[in-house]
């Protein structure tokens, strides 16, 4: 029988019965359709938390502290960067001795109550120095960002982020010149920093930076820092600048045991690797889960095929009187099974991908309906449509003719 | 040309063995119109079945066209079946919500000839069975038992094949339109020199054939042929 042919009986078959089939592929159309729209999703996800670690900075390697114990062997853990380990010695260290490093920002971080005239917010306060607009890729927008000279003056400058500046000031206002008061400590503003935009782990519009020594001396009283950023030349450099770095820490803080470190050092690579494993795995789950509906989508498209053979019995003993071999009669019904759910697998990527549009306009999640995953499919769904029709169709090809003629 | 020598077949059902068929020979010419008539149980389905390439003796040999299909494969048989067997069932067996034009052309889809050569053959078989022209793109479905039973007919002849094979093709029609069924058999004998084999258990059926083999308890008890044939009056 000729393919053009196949598809006519299919159709004709198929179109006899339009309420059971549609109801059979429903089950098809549910699972791609549900397949589609998590892989989407998924994929969105994946993407927005790959590109919020990226715009922290580029080749980045973070130092911290490790966590903080009680004395002893005490069990008592305060969390991981609770300890104050790092000084501003190690970051000074770490810019002479490291010398694949592009640039070196240390910074010590905490959150303050902040005033302004007759507003006030509470906000994150970062004392840095000048290399943190490398190091974390941050532009300015208007005035100037804190220079070496401020902080070796101890300057009592702040350059301001767009969100701080709104809350401060009000949007659209310009706070070059404005005075606020951090701690009771009375900094002028010089700059504003441009808006990044994105949420991520912290906002980073919505910070107040100011010379390290500054809020050192002023506002945390001590010369311990919380975190130290280095930016390498490129991502091949990192795993080295990250082991040297952490041979230098070991060394100047007399630890011989690696396992027992005061810091730790974290590479962004291996944190957007953490994040998309994460995510991944997310992406996975969601998909199995929404695979197990194809499988029973399948077996539905077993139970009507399997239902059509019987019903058609003494049509297929009319087809192999006239001349139909057992090919021609499991082709035919392995077609139907697979035009079943390819119709099934089309809609549903319809489906999933109008599911995806939905998510992203309701709450806002990118979502991503990729070839790959439309190709992924109409693989499955055709390959559902193979396995669960194979059976039946072998059934109805192993029929004998005789027997099917009489089939009452 | 159809020859059956010592044909036999033995249905084993457990220890059970049945004799549909013992030894049975004869020979069926080009162009004759053969009644086989027997008794439900007789055999005459078995033997309808191996003369119709649906099935395969047990002992014996078949010749049509003289080539042996006693021993072929299944598919092997479904391609004999194709090219020289036209088969008029008692049921019609047509294919319901199909036209019919292509209720006729299934044979030559499964020989996969080309479209215009089976609307051509399709049409000539459907003005050879008498079938209406205005019926054509019906659905099998839609016509009378009579109308059903003439598109058989135009789908038996429409792989010009070289035996017709009706298996009690008038047991589903009133008297009427048996009657008109009887009378395409006999016109296409006549006109076409069509070889037709008429499966049935009734004298008064039989007796429209040329030549009667009656067979009982898987034997053939006579095979004779009719010096005068009863006619087919066209009542309608």
């Amino acid at each position: 029988m000729k393919i053009q042919d196949t598809l006519h009986e299919t159709y004709t078959a198929l179109s006899a019965n339009k309420a059971r089939s549609g109801l059979t592929i429903l089950g098809i159309v549910i699972g791609i359709g549900s397949v589609v729209a998590m892989i989407a999703i998924g994929q969105g996800a994946s993407g927005s938390i790959q590109s919020s670690i990226q715009s922290i900075g580029s080749n980045l390697v973070l130092v911290m502290p490790g966590q903080q114990r009680g004395a002893g062997a005490s069990p008592v853990s305060a969390g991981r960067g609770s300890a104050m380990t790092l000084k501003q010695e190690d970051a000074d260290a770490i810019a002479k001795e490291v010398t694949l490093a592009k640039a070196i920002a240390p910074e010590i971080s905490r959150r303050y109550q902040v005033t302004a005239k007759g507003t006030n917010t509470n906000t994150q306060i970062v004392g840095t120095t000048s290399d943190y607009p490398i190091v974390r890729n941050l532009e300015i927008d208007t005035g100037t960002f804190i220079s070496d000279m401020n902080v070796r003056d101890l300057a009592r400058v702040a350059v301001i982020g767009p969100t701080t500046r709104d809350d401060l000031f009000g949007a659209g206002a310009d706070p070059i010149g404005e005075t606020i008061r951090i701690k009771n400590v009375q900094f002028k503003i010089i700059g504003m920093t441009k808006a990044k935009g994105g949420s991520g782990f912290t906002n980073q519009d919505d910070m107040i930076f100011v010379p390290i020594s500054t809020a050192q001396r002023y506002l945390a009283g001590d010369t311990y820092v919380t975190t130290i950023s280095v930016a390498a030349e490129d991502p091949n450099a990192m795993a080295t600048i990250q082991q040297e770095i952490t041979d230098l820490l070991l060394r100047r803080h007399n630890i011989s045991d690696p396992k027992l470190a005061d810091f730790q050092v974290l590479n962004q690579q291996d944190i957007l690797a953490t994040a998309s494993s994460i995510t991944n795995t997310m992406t996975m789950l969601l998909s199995a889960i929404a695979g197990i509906s194809l499988i029973v989508g399948g077996i539905g498209i077993m139970n009507m095929m399997l239902t059509t053979v019987t019903e058609r019995t003494r049509e297929i003993g009319l087809r192999k009187a006239i001349g139909a071999k057992r090919r021609d009669i499991s082709i035919q019904f392995l077609v139907e099974a697979v035009m079943l759910t390819f119709l099934g697998g089309f809609i549903g990527i319809v489906l999933g991908w109008l599911i995806s549009l939905l998510v992203t306009s309701l709450s806002g999640i990118a979502t991503a309906v990729s070839t790959t995953s439309i190709l992924l499919a109409f693989g499955v769904s055709a390959s559902i449509g193979i396995v669960f029709g194979y059976y039946p169709a072998r059934r109805a090809a192993a029929l004998n003719p005789i027997e099917a003629l009489r089939y009452e | 040309m159809i020859e059956c020598k010592n044909i036999g077949k033995t249905y084993v059902n457990g220890d059970m063995e049945t004799h549909a068929l013992r030894d049975v020979s004869f020979t069926i010419n080009d162009g004759e119109f053969v009644a086989i008539m027997g008794p439900s149980g007789s055999g005459k389905s078995t033997l309808m079945h191996i003369i119709g390439c649906l099935d395969t003796p047990t002992r014996g040999e078949y010749l049509l066209d003289r080539k042996d299909v006693a021993k072929l494969s299944d598919d092997a048989l479904a391609d004999i079946r194709m090219q020289k067997i036209g088969f008029v069932f008692q049921a019609f067996n047509l294919l319901p919500r199909t036209s019919v034009l292509r209720n006729v052309m299934l044979p030559l889809i499964y020989a996969e000839k080309g479209e215009a050569e089976r609307i051509e053959k399709a049409k000539e078989a459907l003005s050879a069975s008498a079938f209406p022209e205005k019926f054509w793109e019906h659905y099998s479905n839609q016509l009378s038992g009579g109308m059903m039973q003439r598109v058989a007919i135009a789908r038996a002849l429409v792989n010009d094949p070289t035996l017709i094979l009706a298996d009690e093709p008038t047991g589903n029609l009133d008297t009427k339109t048996g009657n008109m069924v009887l009378e395409t058999f006999q016109r296409l004998h006549k006109e076409q020199g069509r070889t037709i084999v008429l499966i049935t258990h009734e004298p008064d059926i039989a007796e429209h054939a040329e030549r009667i083999i009656h067979i009982r308890d898987g034997d053939i008890v006579s095979d004779s042929k009719q010096h005068k044939q009863r006619l087919a009056v066209n009542l309608l």
